[in-house]
């Protein structure tokens, strides 16, 4: 027996025996709620089990959560839209108050050209009018998004006076890293001499702000692990917390 | 002296009522929408204590004589608070106004009433003092219309047209000579990552990021994709592309088999290397942490736009040493790839990338073009700066976004 699998029994056997134990001493509730939490703690471990090496425990959990998330999309998709959207709108299609759903046929069919994909090439390329149409539209709307919130959202608030005050500092050096970035994003000259120098300074500008935007983002991961942690022991263990 | 002294109270009192009265009242379409809202100007009261303690009240009426009900309306704020309908005038620090879109219906008060497109209304506006004294306005009359055009987005517009022309003439210039674009550092690894693969005889990881095809960013990676499969093609390797959009997968699908196509090596494609993996983002990525592990491609390469999950798929094809190359826009996710990838794209080298592989004139000319627009904003910028510090706004207002 390898030592993985030992490790494997052992950590069965030992999350087998808090949980009798827990809901033996009446920690745990014998209802569904008590059923949820005992499950939620035993797939919370087996993925974090991914941190030792990839094991049957995590392949289940990895394999339960693509699938249990299929299947809620799936649902999501059929009660919120297709059932509502399109099967339930286009069954009354024969009265006359519901005439003004006939549109909805448009966006049906282009949904049925796309599922032609599965099919032969004879009908295939139906697919390819349904997928124009959602990159075309997707980029028709993204374009004065875009403008608006990349470009005249980010030029207006440094377009601003500077003075001889704090204020005026922060915005001058805001003014330097935004104009050495967009040097470092030409990509028609050389980056050598007096480009070369203002791409590199936009680059620790670039470098500076990654790092903060990393430090931020590990404070926010740490918390999400803080909270699953706070699950374990508040929740499954029934631990009073804080311990110390 | 009796007659002389009602007189002059009798003035005083008129005139007291006439320095609390909403003065200089108009009303009319509210311009740039949809039409069902009419916008009510009047003149901010003026100054003396206590001014701020006003409060204003609308009603509106279907006929100039009444009756008025109450209006539904947007608080009374200063016409500065809204320049992209009332500009940037030294006058609208002296305006009030308010939207009002419905009022309450006579017969029953519980109901609103929303106003209607093309008839015309009657609007009054009462001020109330804190001493609990009201002071009704003039009646102003207004017609509520739909907008064809949204004159805040001219700015926009404009803008967008202006790029794009630039566009068209570079890429029109494109075609005509060869245009220069330096060297991109990830881009040059992409051969020596896949020559990699090939050598080690292990898969290729192609991972899409979570947005959907109307997203820039995963144009971008379907267009790096296509030189990847073309290449995996050439080479013989068994190239694997993890999708979670379904939208997403039959794009992808078609563009590695057309690669594959073009490679000569149509028998080489395999529609389940186009796979998809989850909808959900920690699953897909949990998924592909699985799949990394197992497979152990030698070469990760992570494009398009990724949110949390990026850090652990990454992390994960650091730990299995494949080489990594990742591209995206998502700011927040990028410095997760710059420290555990070998090369990043950042941003808009994603675009760019597409472009330096294909060397196409469009895709050429494209990045050229976005580079003589970069090259306008940054002279914009220095000048609009140059100009603001010296008290001229101008340029400022007309690169503001409404």
């Amino acid at each position: 027996m390898s030592r993985d699998q030992i490790f494997f029994i052992v950590f069965l056997f030992i999350f087998a025996t808090i949980n009798i134990y827990l809901f033996g001493s009446g920690s745990l509730s014998a209802d569904w709620s008590g059923l949820g939490t005992f499950i939620a703690a035993g797939i919370t471990l087996s993925l974090y089990s991914f941190l030792y090496k990839d094991n049957p425990l995590f392949k289940f959990a990895e394999n339960l959560y693509v699938g249990v998330a299929a299947a809620y999309t799936i649902t999501q998709v059929w009660y919120n839209v297709l059932w509502v959207d399109v099967v339930d709108p286009l069954s009354e299609l024969g009265s006359d108050e519901s005439l003004g759903n006939l549109w909805l046929i448009v966006p049906t069919l282009l949904g049925f050209f796309m599922l032609t994909q599965l099919s032969s090439a004879k009908f295939s390329w139906l697919s390819r009018i349904a997928f124009a149409f959602v990159v075309g539209l997707g980029a028709g709307l993204a374009i004065p998004r875009t403008i608006a919130a990349n470009l005249l959202a980010q030029i207006q608030p440094t377009m601003g006076p500077i003075t001889a005050d704090l204020a005026g500092f922060n915005l001058f050096i805001i003014l330097v890293g935004v104009v050495t970035v967009l040097v470092y994003f030409f990509y028609s000259v050389e980056h050598t001499g007096p480009v070369g120098v203002a791409s590199k300074i936009g680059i620790w500008f670039l470098m500076i702000s990654f790092g903060a935007s990393f430090g931020y983002t590990i404070m926010a991961r740490l918390s999400l692990l803080i909270g699953r942690v706070g699950f374990l022991l508040e929740d499954w263990l029934v631990l009073p917390l804080p311990l110390f | 002296m009796r007659y002389f002294l009602t007189c002059i109270i009798l003035v005083l009192y008129t005139a007291q009522v006439y320095a609390q009265q909403p003065t200089g009242v108009k009303a009319g379409d509210t311009p740039n929408d949809s039409g069902g809202n009419i916008t009510v100007i009047w003149d901010y009261p003026e100054p003396y204590e206590g001014v701020k303690k006003i409060t204003y009240t609308i009603v509106v009426g279907e006929s100039e004589n009444g009756p008025f009900h109450g209006a539904k309306y947007s608080a009374a704020n200063l016409q500065s608070s809204d320049p992209g309908t009332f500009g940037h005038g030294e006058e609208t620090s002296q305006k009030l106004f308010a939207r009002v879109d419905e009022y309450t219906d006579p017969t029953d008060p519980s109901k609103k009433i929303a106003i209607e497109n093309g008839k015309t209304y009657y609007v009054q506006v009462i001020a109330h003092l804190p001493s609990g004294e009201s002071f009704p306005s003039a009646i102003a009359a207004a017609e509520a219309y739909e907008n064809f055009f949204n004159r805040t987005k001219t700015n926009n517009f404009i803008i967008g047209t202006i790029f794009s022309l630039i566009i068209l003439i570079s890429i029109f210039l494109a075609q005509k000579r060869e245009l220069f674009i330096r060297r991109i550092a990830g881009l040059e690894a992409l051969d020596e990552a896949l020559g990699r693969a090939t050598e080690m005889g292990k898969p290729v990881l192609f991972a899409h990021g979570l947005a959907s095809m109307g997203s820039v960013s995963t144009i971008a990676a379907v267009n790096v994709l296509s030189r990847v499969a073309n290449r995996t093609a050439e080479f013989n390797t068994e190239l694997r592309v993890a999708n979670n959009d379904p939208v997403v997968m039959a794009v992808s699908q078609e563009v590695v088999k057309e690669s594959y196509l073009n490679a000569g090596r149509p028998d080489a494609y395999s529609e389940d290397s186009v796979f998809m993996v989850a909808t959900e983002q920690f699953s897909y990525a949990a998924a592909l942490d699985g799949m990394m592990v197992r497979d152990r491609p030698a070469t990760n390469i992570m494009m398009g736009y990724f949110y949390a999950e990026s850090l652990l798929l990454a992390e994960t094809g650091a730990s299995i040493g494949a080489i990594q190359i990742a591209g995206t826009d998502s700011y927040t996710q990028l410095p997760f790839f710059i420290t555990t990838c070998d090369y990043t794209l950042m941003g808009e080298e994603l675009y760019a990338a597409s472009a330096y592989l294909a060397r196409e004139p469009k895709l050429l000319g494209s990045l050229k073009g976005q580079d003589i627009g970069k090259a306008v904003l940054l002279i914009l910028l220095i000048l609009g700066t140059l100009l603001a510090t010296l008290g001229n706004q101008t340029l400022t207002h007309i690169f503001t976004a409404y």
